[in-house]
């Protein structure tokens, strides 16, 4: 395997980016970054099957329209990673900031510890290949799942004595769905989403994500391997409907 | 209690000694008002939406439409349209959704404005004679140049130039997306900018394989739905405009309605088939100036820095301000729409009540951005409501680099203004998904009729200029002395910054 070793050591991003093109261009299957701190659009736009270490705390928008790589964490990130990515996965070690995975249309990201407000906003899915996955290990603020229209929102509420207490939880979602840990209280949803019956079948579609998540940081997935979980998804696929009438 | 019926908006009548009862209008109207019982075309009045299919069509001229048959008891505050608005909320208890531009009758400044011409003084210019130059680059320009001797002595360019677009003239296309329009509009209107050396915007709709080809002519969108956004959509575009607000409906977000969404919108959108595709009011990874920084650098990270960013706002009480915060954000162009621009869907609150007019902004921005000594290094685009090559000349003239033209391009492929956008029957094949309404556009008559336009435009402006005996677009820019305003208050011609007529 061809690896490639970037000091990033006060590096601005675009010069940054523009090695790990470079490297990728010239076929590397392994970069790693050392001494990240804070250099925004990491893997912004890129393509291609690459593994990129990142050791250190990237700025926000890591991943943006990314298509393909894998990026792996050794710190917390900033806000918003994988915006609008289209493929690939990023697994990050720690938490992240806000809007992280907004107009997510693929891929996964898989958060080991929290995030902040307004996760996986506006994710949306088009047929089964471009299905965006979020998974937050600890828990999430307010507004998670917003104006959802495709993909899976999971959210394992580790170490926390509830999953989510922030309010908001889907407002105006009208596809795709949020599994959440453990009951959640009503008054926390938002406009438009509905909590579902979690069932068996549920569990077989998402234990392989339950799985995949738990390897990536070390934990025995066989803990969350139960129907203990709350789905929400839209009331209407349509929640805006009944607001219009026509001239 | 019933509210009843209110009266039909039209009267449609076939003078039955010209009818050759061809049936052409009943094939046409896609709306129903036609249908044939026995030997006789019946006529429904209420259907019609005055989109003039079946006028246009009808080949002996025997049909004929009236405006507002009946009337009611007519009171100058309490118009018809108040009282229907008030009997549609009472029956539904609902926000009141319309189509196309503001249509209230307020006044135009454009019309409010003259232009001027030589005479005795300065000689005027004839365009036939003289070069006229109408090229016009929008993007970044440096605030000064730098250059370096080499060794033999030559001189090159030190300042690394940002990417700009090349316009033949200075008439582009604004965005409507394919779903809120057909691809054979888009595919007309993606032809006549290729001939014409212009570009056009896709809307936040993706892009459709078929206009590939005329990729190097397209703005592609980033709006808050991300519809169809990947790297390879920016990739393709010749630049990437993030939308921020529509002049139609400045502060909102849009839904198009699932019934659009068939399995080409639904590809090209990248979303479920029949799902409403919804774009919340903000970006929600903009919540601020310094956030919209961000998205504009990560557009130009993901494409390499070779791609122009524009930002394009609705025209709002303090659209200077934004425009010049837009102006230090890295964008490239600002595009400004006025509170007349169209839209296939709007709250019709928002449609006649929000925002301020194109004329009043552009001034505006291009002044405060005068002020602050940055005019020259973005690019201004204004739209909303520009009808004629003299609201291009005068839109120039206030301080704009270029204008997007929506509606008036859709005139040229057929629309007639009804306003029924949003109902998938658009019967000249524009605003409509149903295969057998677009089929009636043909892209190759389509793009000839849009590029005739944009001929005639530049045609118009070229002698409009000659006459004012400026053979530049850059010196009619921002040139507010070639300007008059005339019946227009004091305190609006401080904002356009122009004298009145006479003085």
């Amino acid at each position: 395997m061809k690896t490639v070793r970037i000091d990033a050591k006060g590096m601005h991003y675009t010069p940054l980016n523009q090695k790990i093109r470079a490297a990728v261009a010239d076929g590397a299957e392994e970069i790693i970054l050392d001494n990240i701190l804070g250099q925004r659009f990491i893997g912004d736009g890129l393509r291609g099957n690459v593994r990129i270490t990142i050791n250190g705390v990237p700025g926000g928008d890591l991943g943006m329209f990314m298509s393909g790589p894998t990026c792996i964490v050794n710190g917390n990130a900033e806000h918003a990673p994988g915006n609008t990515m289209d493929s690939g996965m990023l697994v990050i070690h720690g938490s992240a900031g806000d809007a992280v995975a907004h107009g997510m249309r693929g891929g996964k990201v898989f958060i080991k510890n929290n995030i902040g407000y307004r996760g996986g906003i506006h994710m949306k899915q088009y047929e089964v290949e471009a299905r965006p996955i979020l998974v937050v290990g600890g828990t999430a603020h307010s507004f998670l799942g917003e104006y959802m229209a495709g993909g899976l929102v999971l959210v394992l509420g580790i170490g926390k004595e509830k999953a989510m207490t922030d309010r908001g939880i889907g407002s105006g979602i009208h596809g795709g769905e949020i599994i959440i840990r453990g009951d959640v209280d009503d008054y926390l949803l938002g406009v438009g989403a509905k909590k579902f019956e979690f069932t068996e079948s549920d569990l077989e579609r998402i234990s392989p994500v339950i799985k995949s998540f738990c390897e990536h940081f070390d934990l025995d997935p066989a803990e969350f391997l139960d129907t203990n979980y709350t789905r929400i998804g839209p009331a209407s696929s349509r929640p805006f409907a009944s607001k219009y009438v026509w001239e | 209690m019933t509210l009843g019926s209110v009266p039909p908006k039209f009267k449609v009548t076939i003078d039955r000694d010209e009818c050759m009862d061809c049936g052409r209008c009943i094939e046409n109207c896609s709306y129903g008002v036609y249908r044939r019982e026995g030997d006789r075309i019946l006529i429904e009045s209420r259907k019609c939406t005055a989109c003039l299919r079946c006028v246009s069509m009808c080949p002996r001229d025997a049909i004929t439409l009236t405006e507002k048959p009946v009337d009611y008891r007519s009171h100058p505050l309490w118009t018809r349209e108040a009282r229907e608005d008030i009997i549609n909320q009472a029956r539904s208890g609902k926000i009141i959704l319309s189509g196309m531009g503001n249509a209230r009758d307020l006044p135009v400044i454009y019309d409010r404005l003259l232009l001027d011409a030589c005479q005795v003084t300065n000689p005027s210019i004839d365009p036939l004679r003289e070069p006229m130059e109408l090229r016009t680059y929008i993007g970044k320009k440096p605030s000064k140049l730098k250059f370096r001797k080499t060794e033999s002595g030559d001189v090159e360019l030190d300042t690394k130039l940002a990417p700009n677009l090349k316009l033949d003239t200075p008439i582009m296309i604004g965005h409507m997306s394919f779903g809120a329009i057909s691809l054979n509009s888009q595919l007309s209107m993606a032809k006549a900018v290729a001939e014409t050396g212009t570009f056009m915007g896709t809307g936040e709709g993706g892009l459709h394989k078929e206009l590939y080809p005329y990729q190097d002519h397209m703005i592609v969108q980033v709006a808050s739905g991300r519809f169809g956004v990947n790297i390879d959509y920016l990739e393709r575009g010749a630049a990437i405009e993030i939308k921020i607000g529509q002049g139609a409906k400045p502060g909102i977000g849009g839904h198009l309605p699932g019934e659009k969404v068939n399995e080409e919108v639904s590809k090209t959108r990248m979303i479920p088939l029949g799902s409403d595709a919804i774009s919340p009011a903000p970006h929600h990874d903009i919540y601020s100036i310094e956030d919209l920084v961000q998205l504009i650098r990560s557009l130009k990270e993901a494409t390499e820095w070779k791609k122009p960013v524009f930002v394009k706002i609705a025209a709002v009480h303090n659209v200077a301000p934004i425009a010049a915060g837009i102006a230090r954000s890295s964008a490239d162009a600002v595009v400004i729409d006025g509170f007349r621009g169209g839209t296939g869907a709007a709250p019709k609150v928002f449609r006649d009540h929000v925002g301020i007019p194109i004329e009043a902004a552009i001034a505006s921005v291009d002044q405060k951005l005068r002020d602050q000594g940055v005019r020259n290094e973005i690019s201004i685009i204004a739209s909303g409501g520009i009808r004629s090559s003299a609201d291009l000349a005068k839109s120039i003239a206030l301080g704009a680099d270029a204008v997007y033209v929506g509606t008036a391009a859709l005139v040229a492929l057929g629309c007639r203004v009804c306003g029924n956008c949003y109902r998938n029957l658009c019967p000249w094949g524009i605003a409509t998904q149903r295969p057998d309404l677009v089929s009636r556009l043909d892209p190759e008559a389509g793009a000839a009729q849009v590029s005739n336009l944009i001929h005639g435009w530049t045609l118009e402006l070229s002698e409009l200029m000659g006459a004012a005996g400026i053979n530049s677009i850059e010196s009619l820019r921002g040139n507010r002395d070639r300007l008059r305003g005339y019946m227009l208050d004091e305190g609006m011609l401080k904002i356009l910054d122009v004298l009145p007529a006479g003085a």
